[in-house]
């Protein structure tokens, strides 16, 4: 276990030279990415968190071992194995001495929440130049070590060595259990990509024999001596207020110890787990009334209905509404996508434990660094005394309830000073973690002659952003303490199109009010928005009777993105159609559907196309086979990337067949697995993938792309096997159905 | 009512003190003996992360109270087998890294060696239909599916 932590004892600085010594020995075992998590130091560790210092994010030894402070964190997506293989590559050192410390507000630097495939792209980038960096200063100093000139050394396996003599010293010998005290160059020199022997390989991830063998050690695994078991007692409706609590009969529960009561804020702890959940049950609350929630079955008229704070012109050219005026050939069309819950299988979960004043708060939170700033203004608190520190939970897809339990957790720790355990039952998972917001859609387009579209628009409806990004704490909202507003995302993102039309409008219209606690979840507002924009540029393939791909070629320059199209036309042997026409069919019709985009049109490129089967009688969607290319520049583990992209495929089939959340006046009613039902291995696709690897263009994220272009389409897939559009997600068979009958 | 009760957890005899016997296998398995394998995912048996097996059958340890399991034979993912020791299913797993966020993979493994013990060569779809009531959010499932083919192709 990484017990042994810096300490302010081996902090020395040495005369005469800006070299900072401390002691690394025992901050982290070989096996923490394999089985352990990190413990509670009862002495702060003294480390730099400056992200334009290399000691910010790389530690190397005596005997050489290096530790890497990553600030992004390993979601289950494979990025602790990643970031091991960029720093050991640039570094040119052995894969198996590298360790990755992950998203500890006093270790690692703040390299943003890890979110929106950004990891590899902004996180990895960050510490291969960390890296670059050191290895650089490393060579200069090892050739002076050597006696020899700085162009007659290289690194082989973390020593510098003198080409001409063979002589050399290693890494752990040149910095002697120092620091070393540089600042990150940008310009120092990255390693050519054809030399490359661990970046691009299919490096097995590290953390995956422990998870196999029951070994690794998740947040709901991890305990503190003297811990005390917390659950939650929430309100039945939302804002609804306390009236009055009788917890006599939680007090006749073995093990109970205390009922917090703070505000709206109720909550139970016990000394066992058990004795927690059965002490919450046993608890009688009264709450008052509270109806404030719309008309599940209105829903789409309250989003249009809603107050508009800001429009928020997304892409602009030529004059859209000229062009519409003047053309003869128009459609239209609205789109809506439904409120989607994040359903991690492991409910939220966190500890948190006051000493001396100071708080250290364990939680699976994507966003340690921020986490610690919503907890300082919660308890009006300084952010230096907070301690913030990541261990894997079960998979996170955004914001999900990781930071509310971990508030719930401080909240009660607080209250009782004990350490206190939170772990959320499945029903505060699903009613209270922040949702994917309901989104609507308006499109027109005009088209000219041959059919290609020479106007479009589209008007998007989605919740306003505040100037801050986060996403209230439940706990403090309940409490009634400090909180900011909730930020949704940048989901006007993807909502401009990659295509050449000559006359473009794509408008936000950001509304002052959504019905429940909104956050990101997985390709935020880039799902919703491509699933828009990819079924109606179908829709216009339609009307210009033309084939999808042919229809996108026209209207793309992007050279890499034809490549890219030509590679999905070759993957899925794509016999070329005119678009949509639907072939004639017994019960069960077959269609294939056509997707494209280029990320946020700055970055990663993902062409999908869909297998699906309808049945035309009950209106169920299977989708049989996604055959994905997907081009996200350099590939820094391969079959990494492909579990990605195999995930992004099959989440998004669920959540674009099955998913919404459902709720009354008073709150959401899909609280368990029945009510939020997800896709199950009988209905799983094939997912044929094709990677472009690119290694010498930047690498760009992959977390997210393959999920934007997955409902367009199954849509488009739909339309073709029985000519109904289906433009509400999820695509359930009543709406199959329904859409049958208006074919 | 406070007992104690005697049962066989991966072939050691184990004493579990517990204030109720209506207790969920799971949190004496979880806390009381350290076993983290098995997880919390619903407390209402419909996700399958708590599987073990009793007796020989896969069962849902967060819906299974520990009275009624005095005297049985538990076996957990530990159990199946160890880093330096691995199952054939485990071994599959790493193989073929069936694993995103590994939460479900517990039940995954418990549940796909109930089936390999009745049937050696299932299909695939005889497989994914034995997996149905285990749910995985991240999308692992054509990586379990084949992880599981892979471990009934490596039995004699």
């Amino acid at each position: 276990m990484p017990a042994a932590i810096l300490t302010r004892r081996g902090f020395l600085k040495t005369s005469g030279s800006l070299v900072i010594t401390f002691s690394l020995g025992g901050l982290v075992s070989r096996s923490a990415a394999a089985a352990s998590a990190p413990t509670a130091p009862d002495v702060w560790p003294f480390k730099t968190v400056a992200p334009d210092e290399v000691d910010g994010f790389v530690a190397i030894d005596a005997s050489g071992k290096v530790t890497i402070f990553s600030g992004k964190v390993d979601l289950g997506t494979g990025v602790r194995t990643a970031m091991t293989q960029i720093a050991a590559e640039e570094l040119t050192v052995p894969f198996g001495s590298v360790d990755v410390i992950q998203g500890d507000t006093l270790l690692t630097p703040d390299q943003g929440t890890t979110w929106g495939s950004l990891s590899i792209q902004n996180g990895g980038t960050q510490i291969r130049q960390a890296a670059a960096t050191a290895r650089e200063a490393l060579l200069a100093q090892g050739a002076q070590r050597l006696g020899v000139k700085r162009d007659d050394v290289e690194v082989r396996a973390g020593r510098v060595v003198a080409k001409s003599t063979g002589k050399s010293v290693a890494y752990g010998a040149l910095i002697g259990g120092k620091t070393l005290s540089l600042k990150v160059d940008q310009k120092a020199p990255l390693k050519d990509p054809s030399t490359y022997t661990i970046v691009g390989t299919p490096v097995p991830r590290l953390d995956i024999p422990g998870k196999v063998t029951g070994r690794f050690t998740y947040m709901q695994d991890f305990k503190r001596p003297g811990m005390l078991h917390a659950r939650v007692v929430r309100p039945p409706a939302i804002k609804a207020d306390l009236l009055s609590v009788d917890d006599s009969a939680a007090k006749q529960v073995p093990g109970y110890v205390a009922t917090v009561r703070k505000g709206n804020f109720l909550a139970v702890a016990a000394k066992t787990e058990w004795g927690a959940i059965q002490s919450a049950a046993a608890i009688k609350a009264t709450w008052s009334e509270w109806k404030g929630l719309p008309d599940e079955a209105k829903l789409w008229d309250f989003v249009r209905t809603s107050k508009v704070v800001k429009d928020e012109a997304v892409q602009t050219v030529g004059n859209s509404a000229d062009a519409l005026k003047s053309a003869t050939k128009k459609l239209s069309a609205t789109y809506n996508f439904a409120i989607q819950t994040h359903g991690s299988i492991g409910p939220s979960c966190a500890v948190a434990e006051f000493r001396d004043g100071r708080l250290t708060c364990w939680s699976a939170s994507q966003a340690t660094h921020l986490l610690r700033q919503q907890l300082a203004q919660m308890l009006t608190m300084k952010a230096a005394d907070i301690r913030c520190v990541y261990i894997d939970g079960s998979g996170c897809y955004g914001r999900n309830g990781h930071e509310d339990a971990a508030a719930d957790a401080v909240l009660i720790a607080k209250e009782l000073d004990k350490p206190v355990r939170v772990q959320w039952m499945r029903a505060d998972e699903h009613g209270w973690d922040p949702k994917g917001p309901p989104t609507l859609f308006d499109y027109r387009a005009a088209l000219g002659e041959g059919g290609a579209p020479t106007a479009w628009e589209s008007e998007v409806f989605i919740p306003y952003k505040p100037a801050k990004f986060t996403v209230p704490l439940v706990a403090a909202e309940l409490a009634g303490l400090p909180a900011d507003p909730a930020f949704p995302g940048n989901i006007q993102q993807s909502l401009a199109i990659p295509y050449g039309i000559p006359n473009v409008k794509a408008t936000a219209h950001w509304l002052a009010d959504t019905p429940l606690r909104p956050s990101w979840i997985r390709t935020p507002g880039r799902m919703q928005n491509t699933f828009a924009n990819e079924s109606f540029l179908d829709e216009c393939a339609v009307a210009a009777s033309a084939d999808p791909f042919e229809y996108r070629r026209r209207l793309l320059k992007d050279a890499r993105g034809l490549e890219l199209l030509e590679r999905l036309v070759k993957l899925a042997a794509w016999t070329p159609r005119a678009a949509g026409a639907a072939k004639a069919a017994g019960e069960v019709a077959q269609g294939r559907g056509v997707a494209y985009t280029k990320y946020e049109l700055v970055r990663t490129y993902v062409g999908v196309v869909a297998d699906v089967d309808v049945n035309t009688k009950t209106g169920a969607v299977q989708v049989k086979r996604f055959f994905v290319a997907h081009d996200c520049g350099q590939i820094i583990n391969p079959d990494g990337l492909r579990n990605q992209i195999e995930g992004n495929v099959v989440q998004t089939v669920s959540r674009t067949l099955i998913e919404q959340v459902t709720f009354d006046r008073s709150h959401v009613t899909s609280l368990d697995w029945r009510s939020y039902p997800i896709l199950r291995f009988p209905e799983v696709p094939q997912v044929v993938i094709d990677l472009i690897d690119r290694p010498k263009e930047k690498p760009w994220g992959a977390g997210e792309p393959t999920a934007a272009v997955v409902p367009a389409a199954i849509a488009n897939a739909i339309y073709d096997a029985v000519g109904a559009r289906l433009r509400s997600v999820p695509f359930t068979p009543d709406k199959v159905l329904a859409a049958l009958k208006k074919a | 009512m406070a007992t104690t009760v005697t049962l066989t957890v991966n072939g050691k005899t184990a004493r579990i003190h517990v204030d109720d016997p209506q207790m969920p296998l799971l949190y004496a398995l979880r806390n009381d003996l350290d076993l983290h394998g098995p997880r919390f995912g619903c407390g209402l048996g419909q996700c399958g992360a708590c599987t073990v097996h009793v007796d020989g059958a896969a069962v849902r340890s967060c819906v299974t109270p520990i009275g009624n399991v005095a005297g049985k034979h538990v076996l957990t993912l530990e159990g199946l087998g160890s880093p330096e020791k691995l199952h054939p299913l485990q071994k599959a797993f790493i193989e073929e890294q069936a694993v995103q966020c590994g939460y479900c993979i517990n039940g995954m493994i418990m549940q796909a060696k109930a089936l390999l013990d009745s049937n050696k060569k299932p299909t695939e779809e005889e497989i994914r239909t034995e997996l149905a009531n285990n749910l995985c959010r991240c999308g692992t499932h054509v990586r379990i599916v084949r992880a599981i083919q892979r471990a009934s192709a490596s039995a004699k």
